[in-house]
């Protein structure tokens, strides 16, 4: 620790502190525009600036560490004022350089009400101006469809072209021409090719980018805000959702250090107009083979005539990937009350279950776990599309140090230097036995980290693979005292809470493509968007969109967004997370545990709560860890390898895809979205270009 | 800076491709660096296909250069854009840049530039019959010699409008014209009036070694009450 | 007068061969082996005796920052980086030695690369220095194949010399923009700390001096350094180039002693100053950054350090700018400002928004197009860029404008009385961007 004495107030800080660190630890505040501190540093705004004592000129408090401070004669800590009269003149001349060739229009700025130019104008700017040459015009840049610029109003610091660089890992972003001449562009305007990229209007500290989809829409003071959790992927990264009266107008990332820091994908963002497209508003029934809009009453009739009939090993529940635990809960608890033994929320036809151990289906190093790693096997997974902020821990992880990466699957851009090791099982294979250079790499680490993808588990030998990759894990020493280094990496926001609360096939039950395949006669289909069902079942779809489940049901029931409804969603490392009610459903649409609580009135079976919070307080009694909120229970990992790695089995010789095919269009919220479209639309135009 | 831009599409090249010999000079420059530094060589790089493509960059040429370098088109594109030497759209056969810095306008740039204006127009405009185009660039390092003006490689010094007229005519009708100063001067020494470097034994080696003296007369004196330590 | 045996560039107007035989009779490569087998610690102990400052325009003592680098290396190579970008306006002098006597360039690169255990030196040379950058190679080229350098040469110290050319931006002549050049990137400053001794190329430990620096290291060894500090005043020594031009009969470069006076320097070697002493009206002693100094002020100063930092001016890079009456100064500096706006790197505020600025206002001024208290205005203007930048092009372009009001604020009011009293029908057309 050093002393250093800020505004007079003396603190002890760590000597790699930046002096503006120091002022916060003093409770000094300090201005800044290009600082961020998840960013490098570029010290180029010069807002910063604060006196050393001793020294020339002021410096960059962004830029200037602690120890690089000197102490005084007698070896008094070194003394920094943040308030002096030169400081104050420093940034007040810094204040009116920044809005000489700024344009004066506010009024129409996106970024009005959250913009820190205005802010600190407010601090330090004057109100009339003292110059009175011809204000400098930046023509416009089209950089896609989800940045939006007026670059008249860029600052230069950079952050944009930093983020895209260092935290996304794409080299989109560059400043060309020099001076007062310079000016922030991709590539000859290619639109930009990064999942992450709107995190960079959001970093903009001015209205130069903004967000193109929401532009116009609304003013930031007249939005309500609720926190919330992203379900675009198993990631679980930590959101707010703004809306206003019952519409949701912007999804924002909140900071959760532990998950996504403060970065969002573009998917988990601007999936909003996809919040109110193609919506399921009412009740259907299929009658002659055509959907009419129905009562819930009729509806209900409907299904207890049907089930009522059914013989309850005929029957089964599918649970969709954005499911929350407490509707899955509550359609367990109706199966079960029914008899039935075919449920399953698995329609990837993953092998992973809790019968081998909570340890065998999680993300057992943490994603800031992967800051540790200092060897990283990636087994039947692109991280970058399927839990695109795992994959930032990871480029964050290397970045710092470079360290070993293996890959075994589909050759991507994972936006990291790896070595690619081969397309599937027998490469594995290679490793266990030492054959591969890499089991040696692995071996020497002190922290390897494997990370199993859905694509290597939801295949016909997934479970061989799973217990090959456990051996892996074995032999190398992923998983011992202090370290857990065995990963799965799962891409459906619903899928762990749905392991954690048995939501597989009881003793003899068939699983979501037995099911699908005919072998039911009655589904009960909980927003399961990503499975065909075979003709001839009867289909209660239970969801939000006019998406591939509502077209194949008989029965429609409107459901709840998860902007719709508090839910309960435990994220790939299996960390629960609760998120918030934003908006309504809209018209005869219902929070989804309320529609099976009614639902099961009409089937006779009355499912023993009244409320959401009773339902939690079962759900708690049962599954006591789902009620510890924002934490990882930890689970016992080395007896889950240990059970995986004894299952065994011969794995066949076929490549590893991944299952996500479009990271745009994963989910029926993204389908109805017309802004994923458009992405999606451009990223297959992007990868045919590169193809080329 | 401002006028700098890129040149519009219909003149843009389909392609570019460094022809056998600039193959062989970009690996000779990447080589210049340690393994992985290969960034390094952008400047010669993107210089040669300049003066590859005829004295300009096309957008094909820095994608190329890119491309040998593993480097992403806009970080290339950044490096093209910060650097005036790379012009981003065709210039004349001879090329002047003229200095406008003070030391040359002090000394008269303002008549050279009155000529390059009257003879070829306005600057970054080539002029018809394809031989010249100019533009004001800042100091080129030759105060001594001004007013100056580079052309393609060369540099003209001590120009008046008078010799300035006469080069470019002889540059226009293809004659041999004299690089440097234009007014007898060799270098920049003091015209006609040199008062320095007269003296032969500079350059006739009868200095060489003179200066090891001082050595060995230090050697002789820290020899001595060396030995005289050990006597005591 | 300097006496010649006391010069240093015996070639500096090229009237001699620049190859390797000439410049060996010179004395250049005389003994250079001798000279590394004293060993690293004498000669950097040497360099900081003889009291030689860099000759690059901050003037800081050169053995010093020598002894700054790592005397154990920790792995990381460290390098030697010549700065040979000399773009400073008013600069001509380190192309005389690249085109003239290159060899005692190459050899003081070698001699610095040892005493910083570095086994790898880059001269980095502005773009359009075409012709001197293939006469230095030239020489290069001799000096590997007579193997004076290389990977085995006769001095038995491994070492290789490469050159590196820019393509057009003073801004990397400062020398992290320098560094960020050579790497690949646009030339735009570092923070510093990690000062380049720490954090240079390629993350390295690196040292960047000025040609002219380094290329008078071989002779004061040989010398001495006590010979090299009995030439000139106290902390103010050596020999020193100085390019003169602007309004003097003979404008030249010379090689003369630090602290001769302006007189004597232009009586001298430059045939005096045109239409006479009476003519002179004020000079920019040490490049285009430096303030200007009235003639009253300078005609008898000593050119060095530290009398012209007295004189609230510099030596900087001893380009001697000289301006005589029939000079235009608001438009002269105005030009000096747009040189400024011109080579901003652009990336922090005060520079890149305030140069223009300085320029755009002081370009009214020339045409007496402005308000008066605009002149309190700029002066701020400029102090709000002065020492709020990361590099000293921000004060580089403040102080040749604080220069001007300091010393002629009269002159700016006649210009905008004339204006008023000359009622202009058609609005004055602002200089072609
Ligand atoms: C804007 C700017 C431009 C500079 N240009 C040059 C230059 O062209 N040549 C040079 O040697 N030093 C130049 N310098 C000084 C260098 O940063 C550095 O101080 C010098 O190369 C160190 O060498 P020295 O110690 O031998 O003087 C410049 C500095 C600044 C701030
Ligand atoms: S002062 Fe100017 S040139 Fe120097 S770093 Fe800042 S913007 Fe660039
Ligand atoms: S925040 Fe420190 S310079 Fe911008």
């Amino acid at each position: 620790m050093a002393k250093i004495i800020v505004d007079g107030v003396e603190v002890d800080v760590p000597p790699e502190y930046t002096l503006l660190q120091a002022a916060e630890a003093a409770g000094a505040e300090i201005p800044r525009f290009c600082f961020h501190e998840r960013l490098s540093i570029a010290g180029n705004c010069r807002m910063c600036l604060v006196e050393v004592k001793g020294a020339p000129k002021p410096v960059a408090s962004c830029a200037w560490g602690v120890r690089d401070c000197r102490p005084g004669p007698n070896g008094e800590p070194p003394e920094v004022s943040t308030k002096s009269a030169t400081v104050k003149k420093a940034r007040e001349g810094v204040m009116e350089f920044l809005l000489i060739n700024h344009p004066l229009d506010c009024p129409i700025c996106d970024q009005g009400g959250q913009c820190d130019l205005q802010d600190q104008a407010m601090a330090y700017g004057v109100d009339t101006s003292r110059y009175h040459e011809n204000k400098r015009a930046v023509p416009d840049k089209d950089l896609g469809p989800l940045v939006k610029t007026s670059m008249n109003r860029c600052i230069h610091c950079t952050r944009c072209i930093r983020f895209t660089t260092e935290v996304a890992g794409v080299s989109d972003l560059g400043a060309i021409w020099r001076g007062e001449d310079m000016e922030i562009t991709s590539y000859l305007e290619k639109a930009l090719g990064s999942e992450l990229q709107s995190n960079v209007a959001d970093l903009c500290p001015v209205g130069a980018l903004t967000h193109k989809p929401e532009a116009f829409h609304y003013r930031p003071w007249e939005l309500s805000k609720t926190d919330s959790v992203d379900v675009t992927d198993a990631v679980g990264s930590a959101i707010r959702v703004d809306s206003r009266g019952r519409e949701v107008m912007r999804i924002l990332p909140r900071v959760n250090e532990a998950v996504n820091e403060e970065w969002i994908t573009d998917k988990a963002r601007h999936i909003v107009d996809g919040l109110r497209l193609q919506r399921l508003d009412r009740p259907f029934v299929r009658e002659n083979g055509r959907l009419r809009p129905a009562s819930w009453q009729e509806a209900f009739g409907v299904i207890a005539n049907r089930v009522k009939g059914a013989d309850p090993k005929r029957i089964g529940a599918i649970a969709g990937d954005l499911a929350a635990v407490e509707e899955m809960y509550a359609l367990k608890a109706l199966m079960q009350s029914l008899g039935v033994k075919n449920i399953d929320a698995r329609q990837d036809g993953t092998v992973l279950s809790p019968a081998y151990g909570r340890a065998s289906y999680l993300f057992n190093s943490t994603i800031p776990g992967i800051e540790d790693a200092d060897a990283i096997l990636i087994v039947g997974s692109n991280p970058r599309i399927e839990g695109s902020l795992v994959n930032v821990r990871i480029r964050k992880r290397w970045r710092f140090a470079p360290m070993p990466i293996g890959v075994i699957g589909e050759k991507a851009d994972l936006t990291y230097d790896y070595d690619y090791l081969g397309a599937g099982p027998e490469t594995l294979a290679e490793i266990l036995a030492g054959r591969h250079s890499f089991a040696e790499k692995l071996k020497g680490a002190k922290h390897p980290l494997i990370i199993v993808g859905q694509g290597a588990l939801s295949r016909p030998d997934g479970l061989a693979v799973l217990s090959l990759a456990a051996q892996v894990a074995k032999e190398v020493g992923a998983v011992k005292d202090g370290w857990n280094g065995f990963s799965i990496l799962h891409t459906a926001a619903s899928r762990v809470g749905a392991l954690d609360l048995g939501f597989v096939p009881g003793e003899g039950g068939l699983t979501a493509r037995q099911m699908a395949a005919g072998g039911v006669d009655v589904l009960f289909n909980l927003g399961a968007d990503e499975i065909d069902v075979a003709p001839g079942t009867f289909v209660i779809y239970q969801g939000t969109h006019g998406d591939r489940g509502a077209h194949r049901a008989d029965v429609i029931l409107p459901g709840a967004t998860y902007t719709e409804k508090s839910g309960t969603y435990v994220n790939t490392e299996g960390r629960v997370q609760m998120g918030g009610r934003a908006a309504f459903p809209p018209g005869e649409a219902r929070e989804d545990w309320a529609i099976l609580r009614a639902l099961s009135d009409g089937l006779g079976h009355r499912l023993p709560f009244d409320s959401l919070s009773a339902l939690r307080q079962k759900l708690y009694a049962e599954h006591p860890h789902l009620g510890a909120v924002d934490v990882v229970s930890a689970a016992d990992a080395a007896s889950a390898v240990q059970v995986l790695a004894g299952l065994g089995g011969t794995p066949g010789r076929e490549g590893f895809t991944s299952p996500v095919m479009d990271f745009y269009l994963t989910n029926p919220i993204a389908r109805a979205s017309g802004v994923m479209a458009e992405c999606s639309a451009l990223a297959r135009g992007l990868r045919l270009e590169a193809a080329e | 800076m401002a006028v700098r831009k890129l040149a519009p599409e219909e003149i843009q090249p389909k392609s570019f491709a460094f022809s056998p010999e600039n193959e062989v000079f970009a690996d000779q420059q990447i080589a210049k660096y340690p393994p992985g530094r290969q960034a390094s060589a952008v400047i010669p790089l993107l210089w040669r296909a300049q003066e590859q493509a005829g004295g300009w960059l096309p957008q094909k040429a820095i994608e190329a250069v890119a491309a040998k370098l593993d480097m992403p088109d806009i970080r290339v594109m950044e490096v093209a854009t910060f650097y005036t030497m790379f012009n981003l759209e065709p210039v004349g056969k001879y090329f002047i840049q003229f200095c406008g810095t003070t030391p040359c306008q002090l000394r008269g740039a303002g008549d050279i530039k009155k000529v390059l204006e009257r003879r070829i127009g306005e600057q970054n405009h080539v002029s018809a019959d394809g031989n010249f185009s100019w533009l004001e660039v800042e100091c080129l390092g030759a105060c001594c010699n001004a007013p100056m003006v580079q052309i393609n490689d060369d540099y003209y010094e001590d120009l008046t409008t008078e010799n300035f007229e006469k080069l470019l005519d002889d540059l226009a009708a293809g004659r041999p014209v004299k690089k440097g100063p234009q007014n007898g001067r060799r270098a920049s020494e003091p015209q006609d009036a040199i008062k320095t470097l007269t003296d032969p034994s500079l350059y006739d080696g009868s200095m060489i070694g003179t200066w090891r003296k001082r050595f060995e007369e230090e050697a002789v004196k820290t020899a001595e009450p060396a030995g005289q330590d050990k006597k005591s | 007068m300097l006496q010649d045996k006391d010069r240093i560039f015996t070639n500096l107007y090229g009237l001699h061969s620049p190859d390797l035989k000439a410049a060996k009779m010179r004395g250049a490569w005389d003994g250079t082996k001798f000279l590394l087998e004293k060993g690293r610690d004498w000669i950097i102990d040497e360099m900081k005796k003889s009291g030689l400052r860099g000759r690059g325009g901050a003037g800081f003592p050169t053995g010093m920052k020598w002894s700054f680098m790592p005397k154990q290396s920790d792995g990381r190579p460290s390098y030697l980086v010549v700065n040979a970008d000399e773009s400073e306006p008013g600069t001509c002098k380190d192309r005389e030695i690249m085109r003239h006597d290159p060899h005692l360039l190459i050899e003081g690169c070698l001699i610095a690369s040892f005493a910083m255990n570095a086994n790898a030196a880059y001269i980095y040379i502005r773009g359009e220095y075409i012709t001197e950058k293939h006469a230095l190679q030239k020489a290069i080229d001799e000096a590997y194949e007579a193997k004076l350098i290389g990977k085995d040469n006769i001095h038995g110290y491994p070492f290789d010399l490469y050159l590196h050319h820019g393509a057009g931006a003073y801004i990397c002549g400062e020398e992290t923009a320098l560094l960020e050049s050579l790497e690949g990137k646009k030339g735009m400053p570092r923070l510093k700390p990690p000062f380049p001794a720490n954090m240079g190329l390629y993350g390295c430990p690196t040292t960047v001096n000025n040609v002219e620096s380094i290329a008078v290291a071989g002779e004061i060894l040989r010398r001495g350094a006590s010979w090299f500090s009995s030439i000139g005043r106290p902390n103010n020594v050596g020999t020193k180039l100085f390019c003169v031009s602007g309004h003097v009969n003979k404008p030249c470069n010379v090689e003369e002693a630090m602290g001769i006076t302006f007189r004597e320097l232009i009586d001298t070697h430059c045939g005096g100053i045109r239409g006479g002493w009476d003519n002179l009206l004020a000079v920019i002693p040490g490049g285009s950054s430096v303030p200007c100094v009235p003639a009253d002020q300078i005609i008898d100063a000593y050119m060095d350090f530290d009398t012209l930092r007295n004189l609230r001016s510099g030596l900087g890079t001893a380009a001697v700018i000289v301006m005589d009456k029939s000079t235009d100064i608001v438009r002269a500096i105005a030009r000096i400002s747009y040189f400024y706006k011109h080579e901003s790197c652009g990336q922090c505020t005060p520079c890149r928004e305030g140069t223009g600025w300085m320029w755009r206002v002081l370009n009214r001024m020339a045409e007496g197009r402005a308000q008066k208290r605009e002149i309190d205005m700029l002066l701020e203007v400029s102090t709000q860029i002065e020492g709020h930048t990361i590099c000293a092009l921000g004060d580089a372009a403040a102080w040749p404008v604080q220069g001007l009001i300091r010393h002629f604020r009269h002159e700016i009011e006649k210009r905008i009385d004339d204006y008023a009293a000359n009622p202009h029908s058609e609005s004055v057309m602002m200089a072609a961007e």
